[in-house]
């Protein structure tokens, strides 16, 4: 198991490779449709279209978190350094510890600050005191947020304001050190400048994880992406670089959309 | 003009809105208050070291209540023993993996329905299944197994309730990183719900202190010269010792009846204090 993932490691640059994946809720939404992608290690992947595309589904399946939601049926594979992460039988609280997400509207767990960061490495089983440390001052740095709260580690999240609650949300999904971080419109409700704090810690970020994002606006997403996939009712119209696709594309559609012509 | 007159109308009624639902929030208090004074004025003049320490004497007509005071400690807390961590394991089940299917949806009415079977119903059910079926004889195991049959319902809706009231978010965040459901329910949701929890517990707990039916075949004693000494003596109770000496014991000093009285409702009130007290804090803390 551990040499074919170090053989597909070598063999493909590609981290995930989703093949042929579709998903239908079990009020009949069919909310992905036979989509297969690649997505680059080290780079913002960017996935976007109108509402109700399957954005957020594709996340959620890529950390399987949608094990908690009522989905009548799946199909496909996805390949996470080789290994196929829809299997039953794989171990789910390692590969979320893997797949880190920050979801749109930030969700202070009802805990300080310290604690919330360090509240997937305790449950890892992490109680060295120094090790926590290091971890919390590492990922909010990271998240761009240590300058601000470096002083009050100890107060409850929730007194942060919105811009600042979101980064350390960003933080506390980094503190498990994962491979690869999810974000579904992360900065939906920030105003422009922690918007911006965030899209630079992102640019950060990538030099270390594997990043998918689900951007806020299609100029987010042009300011954002290395590479670019449009979805549209649950399918993947385009996939392309992002320089490529945003001012070239291919489809008539994904053309629309990005000119705001989209009905 | 027209405008104006209308204006000043609505304020009338509105005004008028007012002042009768105060009247009516006043309507309702009052016999609460009421009976609060008037107990306390009447039994006051009983409350004394002895009544609250000593032995009932000359057939109870004097000396003090201890006995029946040691009897609902017991009986609360072998009550709180059984139906705490059933109901609170019941309502965990109910709220985080009972599928909603019909089974569920029957359970949860028949829990409702539980509620408001009539306590003396509880007793005889009590007197069937635990003193005569199982053996265990009038005996406070006996009656708080009665009792906690009877606050179950409490502590289950209660605890869901309050399980179920702490968002949805926070179980989602708390496994995408890489909580287990059960770490999820131990770390997150129990500590936010505990306040709700708590709440029905003492509610449901209060209930069961005060109640005479359930306890009346399956545990309660009319007169006991000694405090109980194991969970299979029978044991004398407050409300129980109210009704004796209220019905069955002729010429009962008046204000010893109320002095009774008196505690038991210093009692149940204690607790249903604690519940507010706990539960407005618990509000005022809450970070969502
Ligand atoms: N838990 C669920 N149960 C049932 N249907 C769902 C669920 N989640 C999403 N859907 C449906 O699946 C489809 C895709 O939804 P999804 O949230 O993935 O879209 P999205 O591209 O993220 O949209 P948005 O931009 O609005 O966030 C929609 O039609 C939605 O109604
Ligand atoms: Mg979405």
């Amino acid at each position: 198991m551990v040499l074919s993932s170090i053989v597909n490691r070598l063999l493909h640059m590609n981290k995930i490779q989703i093949q042929n994946l579709s998903l239908q809720y079990s009020d009949g939404t069919e909310s992905l449709r036979n989509v297969s992608m690649e997505i680059r290690q080290n780079a913002v992947t960017v996935l976007f279209g109108p509402a109700g595309g399957g954005k957020s589904t594709l996340l959620r399946c890529l950390n399987r978190l949608n094990d908690l939601a009522e989905v009548k049926t799946s199909s496909g594979q996805i390949l996470i350094d080789g290994v196929n992460i829809l299997d039953p039988k794989i171990d789910v609280v390692a590969l979320r510890r893997k797949v880190g997400m920050v979801f749109a509207r930030p969700v202070p767990l009802p805990m300080s600050i310290r604690e919330n960061v360090i509240y997937g490495l305790e449950l890892a089983g992490e109680k060295r005191k120094s090790k926590l440390d290091e971890a919390v001052e590492r990922s909010l740095k990271l998240a761009a947020i240590w300058d601000e709260v470096k002083d009050r580690l100890n107060d409850p999240a929730i007194a942060l304001s919105g811009g600042q609650q979101q980064r350390v949300c960003l933080a506390r999904a980094l503190a498990l050190q994962p491979e690869i971080v999810l974000l579904d419109e992360p900065t939906s409700g920030l105003d422009p400048i922690s918007t911006g704090k965030v899209e630079a810690a992102l640019q950060e970020l990538k030099k270390e994880f594997t990043i998918i994002l689900v951007p806020q606006s299609v100029q987010q997403a042009g300011r954002t992406a290395d590479a670019a996939a449009f979805f549209l009712q649950g399918e993947l119209i385009e996939y392309a670089e992002g320089k490529n696709l945003f001012t070239a594309p291919k489809h008539k559609k994904t053309e629309d959309y990005i000119m705001g012509r989209f009905g | 003009m027209l405008l104006k007159l209308f204006s000043r109308n609505r304020h009338t009624v509105q005004k008028l809105g007012f002042t009768l639902i105060t009247l009516v929030a006043v309507i309702t208090v009052l016999p609460i208050v009421g009976t609060v004074i008037f107990i306390l004025v009447k039994g006051g003049s009983a409350l004394s070291l002895e009544f609250l320490t000593g032995f009932p004497r000359d057939g109870m007509r004097a000396g003090g209540i201890l006995p029946a005071i040691i009897g609902t400690l017991y009986l609360t807390f072998g009550t709180a023993l059984f139906s705490v961590p059933l109901g609170i394991a019941a309502a965990i089940y109910l709220a985080e993996y009972a599928k909603d299917n019909r089974a569920t949806r029957a359970i949860r009415l028949a829990i409702i329905n539980l509620a408001g079977i009539p306590s003396v119903v509880y007793g005889l059910f009590g007197l069937g299944l635990f003193v005569l079926f199982l053996k265990l004889g009038t005996s406070i195991l006996a009656a708080s197994l009665t009792l906690s049959i009877m606050t179950l319902p409490v502590i289950i809706s209660t605890a869901e309730e309050a399980i179920r009231s702490v968002p949805q978010s926070f179980r989602t965040v708390s496994i995408s990183l890489g909580a287990t459901r059960w770490q999820t329910i131990r770390r997150i949701v129990l500590k936010e719900a505990l306040p709700g929890i708590l709440t029905g517990v003492i509610l449901g707990l209060e209930r069961a202190a005060g109640e005479t039916a359930p306890i009346l075949f399956t545990g309660a004693a009319f007169f006991l010269p000694r405090l109980p000494n194991s969970p299979f003596d029978a044991t004398m109770a407050l409300p129980y010792h109210l009704f004796v000496i209220s019905t069955q014991v002729p010429e009962m000093p008046i204000q010893i009846q109320y002095g009774t009285a008196l505690v038991l409702l210093i009692f149940v009130l204690t607790m249903n204090i604690v519940a507010t007290v706990i539960r407005s804090r618990a509000r005022a803390k809450r970070q969502w």
